[in-house]
């Protein structure tokens, strides 16, 4: 009994337990929340938390691995088309789709990640690129199997009789989507604080003096674009169920370039980064849309005020807070610290590489 | 003491009086004539409906300017007491002609922002990403712009109606006109690949038996020269064109540079004057213009915009001139005023305290009638086609068109009919009694 309590202990690393506590928290957190916050606002919860686990998948290729990817957007589209082509005349269990949309973006992430490892700086930017342009593309040229321009339906998963039958379904979609996200979050912390995490870190920083310590460098950004394609799928396949259409319009460049502005935005290298990306990426066009019926503007200009607000925000980030806002943040926490407790601090409020998970 | 007591008889009777005229007040909500929040979106003063819109995007230019042309038009009838003493919102959000964007701001005209109903939201891919939605939460989707006949299907979709003639029925009175008036000539077929293509297609081959060639374009490529090459190779004398403003335009200037010059018919969505002529002075940087486009068939269930002396045309654009002159008249802004009167018919006929299911139970039951078209609505209990048919018209060398023949109608597989209506004038005031 106590040697099998001992081995368990064991198993439980600081690590492992502090992530878990972490996720815990914040699940009951946002479970409180979201029974308290009315319907649409659990449809944007749900967005931020399918958007975190593809920008946080984004983050650790491009903030922690090095290697850039202009071409997410693609890999959640074909998550998404997974989860819509299984779904189509079928009824399977939820965790069976996520994990088979998981799947099938994960070999087109082998696939392109065995060519990407061979590829450096604007050449990787520019293959990437290839890729969100050209993908969306298949879904037209075989609209048979695709469904064209119009895309596929998906119904949104049925919440469980027991919930009620006045439980919106936008929550139950919220649920699924922050749990999903949260284990994701957890998995990652770990992956980033173990050695396979480490071994990304110092490809990005020297690939030479990572080959000289015993690193395999291809293999590693192979891994990682592994990695970060899994997450696009899961991402992408809880895209599907939430926005109920899977059509190759929602899944243009313009999405792989949003993901890539939200882990700027929200800081470059951490997981909290990609979760504040991803509030910004659904709140900022939630609170700026309606505005061309609601303002006295001419059409030209109060049409384009969503997009120019994005730009906008974009660019004071980059202004101030320059390693996003989750850099901000810890410059903030770092000051407030020097100040009342007097304790030395890095005042250049960097994000800490070492500790991407925060803490 | 005496006095007291009549004191007291005069309060009492004074509370008499009061419970008598709180009577009625009860009596007269009963019979419905005091505002009530009947139903979301609805309060004592205010009718809430939203939709979406291309407001940015490829599909932005004219289309962008329909909804503030129907919000003009509200606003108008807002001006004049508005409807049963409310006034109209009409909060229209911009969707980027993005399916996925469509079915996020969709939920916010629904969950967030509670409207009544859906009205009038634009394009065939991006409406068909929320149909099921708005049919599950009981939201009725009035009217959409789009002429795919998707919209027609009351047994799986009883909140949605359509609007505007399907693009099949279109095909089918195009088809016709050609068999009786291009004898004899080559036909040729240029056509968007998708729904509003295909639709189109469907109603042209109904009426004509050969097609000398078959060439389609998908929007996201703009160098039609293969499929207008080698339509001039079939020598198709008619090329029947299924394709949006832009692609109108490519197809003609394209044509124009091989020397090909055959008779063009554009369906009405690809035909507007205005527009086109913009677009071909600017594709060809001012080389050429709207003499391209005489001669040019098409058709229409509106009347016609360069039409001055034509009451609706009158109606429409003194509400253009006072409230949205930033715009330019054209169809576009037709459409969404003509759009936005059906609207405000359809309301009033649900009654005063109108509910989402009480206004289709009143399109389904209620005839309209009297609305801006030419034809008629066709609206009834197992169909939610709005109107029912089409003019041809041909567009002269000043860029006026002109009605050609009867006005038609159809429907999607039976036959074609002439319409014997007359023309219907508007109600003095511009707003349906």
């Amino acid at each position: 009994m106590a040697v099998a309590l001992s081995g368990w202990r064991s198993a439980l690393t600081p690590t492992l337990s502090r992530h878990l506590g972490l996720a815990l928290g914040g699940g009951i957190l946002l479970l409180l929340l979201s029974s308290q916050i009315g319907a649409y606002d659990d449809y944007n919860l749900a967005a931020v938390a399918i958007f975190a686990i593809a920008t946080a998948g984004l983050n650790l290729l491009t903030g922690v691995n090095g290697q850039l990817s202009l071409g997410h957007g693609a890999l959640m589209a074909v998550g998404a088309y997974s989860t819509s082509l299984l779904l189509r005349g079928h009824d399977l269990p939820l965790l069976l789709v996520l994990l088979a949309s998981l799947a099938s973006a994960s070999l087109v992430g082998a696939v392109f990640g065995v060519a990407a490892a061979r590829l450096r700086g604007p050449y990787l930017a520019g293959a990437t690129l290839a890729l969100a342009v050209g993908l969306p593309q298949i879904a037209t040229r075989y609209s048979h199997v695709f469904g064209g321009e119009e895309g596929l339906t998906v119904s949104p998963p049925a919440a469980p009789a027991w919930l009620g039958a006045d439980f919106p379904p936008e929550r139950w979609m919220a649920w699924i989507a922050v749990a999903v996200a949260l284990v994701t979050m957890v998995l990652l912390g770990n992956l980033l604080q173990s050695s396979v995490g480490r071994s990304f870190k110092a490809v990005r920083d020297h690939e030479a003096a990572a080959a000289l310590a015993g690193i395999n460098v291809a293999r590693t950004q192979v891994v990682a674009f592994v990695v970060s394609s899994a997450c696009a799928g899961l991402a992408g396949s809880l895209f599907a169920y939430w926005s109920g259409l899977t059509a190759p319009a929602g899944f243009g460049v313009a999405l792989s370039l949003q993901l890539i502005s939200a882990i700027v935005i929200g800081g470059l290298g951490s997981l909290s980064g990609a979760v504040w990306g991803s509030i910004v990426l659904v709140f900022v066009p939630a609170l700026t849309s309606g505005m061309a019926s609601s303002l006295n503007l001419p059409s030209s200009v109060s049409n384009n005020l969503p997009l120019l607000i994005y730009g906008a925000v974009l660019v004071v980030a980059m202004l101030v807070v320059p390693y996003g806002i989750d850099g901000g943040l810890r410059r903030l926490f770092a000051l407030a610290r020097a100040r009342w407790a007097g304790a030395p601090t890095n005042h250049k409020g960097v994000v800490d590489w070492d500790d991407p998970a925060g803490g | 003491m005496n006095i007291q007591i009549n004191h007291m008889t005069s309060a009492m009777s004074r509370i008499a009086i009061g419970c008598a005229v709180a009577l009625l007040a009860a009596c007269g909500e009963s019979t419905g004539s005091t505002n009530t929040a009947s139903a979301p979106g609805i309060t004592g003063t205010e009718i809430k409906i939203g939709s979406t819109q291309p407001l940015t995007g490829p599909a932005a230019p004219g289309y962008s300017e329909i909804a503030p042309a129907a919000n003009a038009y509200f606003q108008y009838v807002n001006a004049h007491g508005g409807v049963f003493g409310r006034k109209i919102t009409y909060e229209y959000l911009d969707d980027g002609y993005n399916p996925t964007t469509t079915s996020s701001v969709t939920r916010k005209l629904v969950l967030q922002d509670k409207v009544f109903a859906v009205f009038n939201a634009l394009g065939t891919p991006t409406h068909l990403a929320v149909v099921d939605y708005l049919n599950s939460e009981k939201v009725p989707d009035l009217f959409v712009a789009s002429g795919c006949n998707c919209w027609n299907d009351p047994s799986t979709h009883p909140y949605t109606f359509g609007w505007q003639p399907d693009y099949t029925i279109e095909g089918k009175i195009l088809g016709q006109y050609i068999q009786q008036s291009l004898a004899g000539k080559k036909v040729g077929y240029f056509y968007q690949n998708d729904e509003f293509g295909l639709d189109g297609v469907k109603g042209l081959d109904q009426q004509l038996s050969s097609v000398a060639t078959r060439q389609n374009y998908v929007p996201t490529n703009t160098n039609v020269a293969p499929q207008i090459s080698a339509l001039q190779a079939s020598g198709a004398q008619v090329v029947v064109s299924f394709s949006i403003p832009a692609f109108t335009a490519l197809a003609l200037l394209t044509a124009a540079k091989l020397n090909y010059h055959p008779i063009w018919v554009v369906s009405n969505v690809g035909s507007d004057v205005p527009t086109l002529t913009g677009l071909l002075t600017k594709f060809s940087s001012g080389a050429a213009g709207g003499q391209l486009l005489t001669g040019m068939v098409t058709d229409a269930y509106l009347p016609l915009v360069t039409d001055a002396s034509n009451p609706w045309i009158t109606l429409f654009k003194k509400i253009h001139d006072q409230y949205i002159q930033s715009l330019p008249w054209d169809g576009n802004v037709l459409y969404g005023m003509a759009a936005a009167y059906t609207f405000v018919q359809a309301i009033k006929a649900a009654g005063r305290n109108p509910t989402r299911a009480g206004i289709v139970h009143t399109l389904e039951t209620t005839k309209l009638t009297g609305g801006p078209g030419l034809a008629p609505y066709g609206y009834g209990s197992s169909n939610h086609l709005g109107y029912l048919g089409v003019q041809v018209a041909t567009i002269g060398a000043d860029g006026k068109a002109t009605t050609v023949g009867p006005v038609y109608t159809s429907s999607d597989s039976g036959s074609i009919n002439q319409y014997s209506g007359t023309p219907t004038t508007p109600p003095s005031n511009g707003i349906p009694s």
